[in-house]
């Protein structure tokens, strides 16, 4: 069974967070990876750093441009993660952008990720209807999973029809916005938290971008499976280090 | 239908595509719905077309270039769209897409620019037609190009500062792009160039096609000619050149010429030379030709030439090129500028730097006598004498 299914039918109240691979250094992604297992979370999004990273705000594109200074790269990041499932048990996501993907050969590209043990892929720029057409059996085969983000502005009708091939979690930004931004209003949120709930949806839904705090995570856990953390964790590490201890403390902070 | 135009899912041949976020789904769609429709209606023809002959000063004039003529062997005319309103030919663009955008109930307008030429254009059309305009551009662009971040300023224009990775016209429209996912009810995002998700490579394209309606009827009207020989244009996303070869696509005979700007030279590593120098990639929503790195990662190109250093070019022109349809040339700074001078002392205009690429593919050429040549002027270069005034003299 896939990890993510088998977590979401287990769980409610779920924590993810998501990072840059290669920063605050390059050697950083399996030391992040390992701390946040251990401190907890439910599942992990490694981002992939892209040099035009249409989906983000400036701290995750900051941190993208620094990674790629590092000399991050999926090659670079395949290496990282070969032999991780011996250390790390969780649920991990590759987060990315489709350019860098096809360049690496998305035959490729999937194969290092089911030999490495990665769970689903979350690929922004890669409209879903190209996905059911193009690459939905490619990704079954190896039983990885391609996450669907959905927003305010989408319709209802959009949703079902996203829903109805969709597998594994839908993502829900909160805001109509990039990662990192807060500027809607709990009301608006709340709205649309409600009006995607009662579409009755087959698959369960995290909610992330704009999600930063306790109160935020609390809110978030009130509508959905949970909350997916990611422009204030890759802020917080970069201000307080990597280590078990600075990630644990982060997580806390969140969780309580 | 001609084989050149876009397909129903926004395709030239495999290159273009609507590679969005879902997030901007809705946007893309809503337009993708309504923008034939509106083209085609008489509501926006009327106001269109009024606009672009009494505000713009279209026809703008075909220019028997007597003394180019003679020193290329050939017979060259000058599509002069720097008479145009603001000096260049995006004015075309920006007034169909601020009308559109009223049409569909839009009333905040968002655009990027690089060397500035769109962002006035779009801040112009703003000013008349009584909507909010805020233009993004690269904070480093900003400093480049003081007057015309001053023309847009004066025309009520909000210029924001791109500060994202390099600071230049891709990180605009990075920003541009993200402000419409964050603002998808009330904001319509105006595109300069022939780039983008579809169906704004088609949309820019038909709009500035009104060069080549034109370029076509004054052939005939001037030169007793049909047809001409040759369309030359530059091009970095390449609305001009799309303009310029629109109505020539389907007339096998007239061969079209692109120019790309090479920079320091093709193989310097300093080339904005998409096509000639690219790899096949995804950019700003297209799959086409770009600039990048063996991992995919997207590059800075380089031009003297702030309007044409885009890192990809517009899908139409990735499916011409490799169909064979359009010839594609580049022009280095020098060149180019060899151009310009050439221009100005022979025929009495200041190119724009952009147009000054199109006109250094004169030289490269192999012309008969009688062969008639459209080179289209793209810009005036008025933005651009410090560059000339530092490298010309």
């Amino acid at each position: 069974m896939n990890r993510i299914d088998d977590l979401f039918s287990k769980k409610d109240g779920l924590l993810s967070i998501y990072f840059t691979a290669g920063y605050p250094a390059i050697d950083d992604t399996v030391q992040v990876l390992r701390a946040l297992e251990k401190a907890g979370v439910d599942f992990v999004e490694i981002g992939m750093p892209f040099s035009d990273p249409l989906a983000d705000g400036p701290v995750i594109q900051r941190a993208s441009l620094d990674a790629l200074h590092n000399g991050m790269c999926i090659k670079k990041l395949m290496e990282q993660l070969d032999g991780i499932r011996s250390s790390v048990s969780m649920p991990i996501i590759l987060m990315g952008y489709i350019n860098p993907v096809f360049h690496y050969g998305m035959e490729k590209f999937l194969d290092d990720c089911q030999s490495r043990g990665v769970d689903a892929l979350i690929l922004p720029d890669l409209p879903w209807d190209e996905y059911v057409a193009h690459y939905k059996a490619m990704m079954d085969r190896r039983g990885i999973r391609f996450i669907p983000l959905i927003a305010p502005q989408i319709s209802d009708e959009r949703i079902r029809h996203i829903d109805r091939d969709a597998e594994g979690f839908i993502y829900m930004v909160a805001s109509a916005g990039i990662t990192g931004s807060i500027k809607t209003s709990v009301d608006y949120r709340t709205r649309y938290f409600e009006r995607v709930k009662s579409l009755g949806l087959r698959n369960k839904r995290m909610i992330g971008f704009g999600v930063k705090d306790k109160s935020g995570f609390v809110h978030a856990c009130a509508h959905a499976s949970g909350a997916i953390i990611g422009t204030a964790f890759v802020n917080y590490i970069k201000e307080n280090g990597v280590s078990d201890e600075a990630v644990a403390r982060f997580v806390k902070s969140i969780r309580g | 239908m001609s084989k050149y135009q876009v397909s129903d899912d926004g395709l030239y041949g495999r290159f273009g595509g609507q590679w969005v976020p879902e997030m901007l789904y809705p946007n893309v769609e809503n337009l993708r719905l309504n923008y034939i429709k509106i083209l085609e209606s008489d509501e926006f023809k009327n106001e269109f077309l009024g606009l672009m002959k009494d505000y713009v000063g279209r026809p703008t004039p075909l220019t028997h270039a007597k003394n180019l003529s003679e020193i290329f062997g050939a017979n060259i005319y000058l599509k002069r769209e720097d008479l145009a309103h603001t000096g260049a030919h995006k004015i075309n663009n920006a007034i169909g897409q601020v009308i559109m955008a009223k049409m569909m109930g839009k009333d905040r307008i968002i655009a990027e620019t690089g060397a500035g030429q769109h962002g006035v254009a779009t801040a112009t059309a703003c000013a008349l037609l009584g909507v909010k305009c805020r233009v993004y551009m690269g904070a480093l662009d900003i400093e480049r190009q003081a007057p015309n971040v001053a023309r847009m300023r004066m025309l009520g224009a909000e210029v924001v500062a791109a500060t994202s990775g390099n600071c230049t016209l891709k990180d605009a429209t990075n920003e541009a792009l993200r402000d419409w996912i964050s603002n998808p009810e009330d904001t319509f995002y105006v595109i300069g160039s022939v780039v983008g998700p579809h169906p704004y490579p088609d949309l820019v394209a038909r709009l500035q096609s009104i060069i080549s309606k034109e370029t076509k009827q004054q052939v005939r009207e001037q030169t007793g000619k049909n047809l001409p020989d040759y369309v030359i244009a530059c091009i970095g996303g390449g609305s001009n050149a799309a303009g310029s070869f629109y109505n020539f696509l389907d007339d096998e005979s007239v061969r079209l010429v692109a120019v790309e700007a090479a920079g320091l030279g093709l193989d310097s590593g300093e080339t904005a030379a998409s096509i000639a120098r690219g790899t096949e990639g995804i950019i700003h929503g297209s799959r086409t030709m770009l600039m990048q790195t063996d991992d995919g990662q997207i590059t800075e190109p380089y031009s003297i030439s702030a309007g044409l250093d885009y890192p990809g070019v517009g899908p139409l022109h990735a499916f011409l090129a490799e169909q064979g349809r359009a010839t594609v040339l580049a022009a280095t700074d020098q060149e180019a500028l060899d151009a310009a001078r050439l221009v100005t002392l022979k025929e009495g205009i200041i190119p724009a730097l952009e147009s000054a690429h199109a006109l250094a593919a004169l030289p490269m050429m192999k012309f008969k006598k009688d062969d008639l040549v459209v080179v289209t002027v793209s810009g005036r270069g008025d933005k651009d004498m410090d560059t000339y005034m530092k490298r010309l003299f």
